[in-house]
């Protein structure tokens, strides 16, 4: 047997633009074992739910994550709609899903970039970032931010989107569609990008489960879940199947987010040609009580959003269980029997983030 | 309500019996969580399968009481059990990554589960 040697990745890390540490270790070139570690930047989030009035808190709430953050924002906003029984209007729901839809184009794309560097394809790194732009650029002009987009509340969404700007969106996104599906076929039927993902990684479905994965890491594995399935949010009135490929290494990872991306292009038409006039609020009043978990599908995978309230302005709990902190077990898993070369791009294929994760 | 999902109250005893049967049943561990009331504390154990999430929750006077770990049989419980035992200040036996709170690095020790005052210190 060789000698066993720990190599430390992370937490500064050419591939990794937030603090997670792992301890590789490696016999040779092959990596046995894998702890991690996080923690680095824990905010506390959670507990400032009992100073923040519930109303407030959507905001802070919206800064858990800076790719997915009107999904976080939204699942908040859903919570605590669920425990003061808050019907939501039709108008509302249709925008929540389209932002939510463009949250995960642009999210699937800053990750495709980040994928495509971790190996040296840096022109696709370009072309990923330049059309994650343009997706950027459009929720932009429809909430006012490119980062938070500030239009989730209790109760409905803050902005309404005009017929005329719609169309004129719709116009744009049908062409970013094809430009999207053109860059993805490019990556996906590389050969270099072939040769460094099949087989790589592997996740079986039976691992799958046991080490608890989450979105596209879950569905590449062959498993169909996919919490929008649940019909939160208005998604039952849009047809929809969850995106799976079988094969459960870095490949079919990759191949379930480049699916999803034409998926939500497709979701955002049908909201807009299902769309009717009406109200995009409700006014809500009271303090909730009770308690709930509630589940969204983010970009990476399931948020559980647990909000357990008292009858005061003040939730008594709120805890946050996000995609990254739940693939972490399986993201040993796959390490563990590879190549020390592989680890990065690995590690990528989950999409981590710790921001989220450090809530 | 559109999602499915239901909480059961156990005792600390039915804890690893539970947990084996939805591993049994091929559930998926969904999370594990604390939640600090104002008489005690609450542990929430959680579980899906085809979209029906199970919570099993264990109500514990303080964190005094030792909780099994379930990591034997969910592998991917060790970082939720770090979790709640570096925030809540809860013993949990036999966790298979023990970080032996050093998992978050926090200025405050059990910071969800402290006096307001060592808080305001801090």
């Amino acid at each position: 047997m060789s000698e066993r040697t720990i190599i430390p990745f992370g937490p500064q890390h050419p591939v990794l633009p937030e603090p997670i540490h792992l301890d590789l270790v490696v016999e040779d070139e092959k990596v046995v074992e894998a702890i991690p570690s996080i923690g680095f930047i824990h905010r506390g989030l959670e507990r400032l739910v009992e100073k923040k009035d519930y109303v407030d808190y959507v905001y802070v709430a919206e800064r858990i994550c800076g790719i997915c953050s009107f999904i976080h924002g939204l699942t908040y906003c859903m919570a605590i709609e669920e425990l003061m029984k808050v019907q939501v209007p039709d108008r509302a729901q249709y925008l929540r899903i389209i932002w939510s839809e463009l949250s995960r184009i642009h999210s699937h794309l800053l990750w495709l970039g980040l994928t495509a560097d971790s190996f040296g394809f840096e022109s696709m790194f370009m072309q990923s970032w330049r059309l994650r732009e343009y997706i950027l650029d459009i929720i932009e002009e429809t909430t006012g931010g490119r980062v938070i987009f500030g239009s989730a509340k209790i109760g409905g969404v803050r902005r309404d989107i005009t017929p005329a700007k719609m169309d004129e969106i719709m116009k744009k996104l049908d062409a970013y569609r094809k430009d999207v599906s053109q860059l993805c076929e490019q990556f996906m039927k590389d050969q270099t990008v072939k040769h460094r993902m099949r087989g790589i990684g592997m996740l079986s479905k039976e691992d799958a489960i046991t080490t608890g994965a989450v979105g596209p890491m879950l569905r590449g594995s062959g498993i169909a879940q996919d919490i929008r399935m649940t019909g939160y949010c208005g998604y039952d009135k849009i047809g929809f199947t969850p995106i799976i490929e079988t094969a459960g290494d870095c490949y079919a990872r990759c191949m379930v987010r480049v699916r999803e991306m034409d998926a939500s292009f497709g979701m955002i038409r049908q909201c807009v040609n299902q769309m009717t006039d009406g109200p995009i609020e409700v006014k809500v009043t009271g303090n909730p009580t009770g308690e709930f978990f509630m589940r969204s599908e983010q970009p990476r995978g399931e948020a559980i959003y647990y909000a357990k309230a008292n009858g005061t302005k003040f939730l008594s709990r709120l805890r946050v269980r996000t995609p990254t902190f739940a693939n972490i077990p399986p993201l040993l898993t796959t390490l563990a029997g590879c190549q020390l070369a592989d680890v990065p791009v690995i590690v990528l294929t989950i999409d981590p983030c710790i921001s989220c994760a450090e809530r | 309500m559109t999602q499915t999902q239901t909480i059961i109250d156990i005792q600390p005893g039915e804890l690893l019996g539970k947990v084996s049967e939805m591993k049994a049943a091929s559930q998926r561990l969904s999370q594990i969580c604390c939640s600090k009331l104002p008489d005690h504390l609450e542990v929430c154990y959680s579980f899906d399968k085809d979209y029906v999430f199970t919570t099993y929750r264990l109500s514990m006077p303080d964190n005094a009481l030792p909780v099994p770990s379930i990591s034997k049989i969910y592998g991917n419980s060790f970082h939720y059990e770090n979790e709640i035992h570096d925030l809540y200040g809860i013993i949990v036996e036999g966790i298979s990554i023990d970080f032996k709170g050093n998992f978050y690095r926090t200025a405050l020790k059990t910071p969800f589960n402290c006096a307001p005052e060592a808080e305001v210190k801090a």
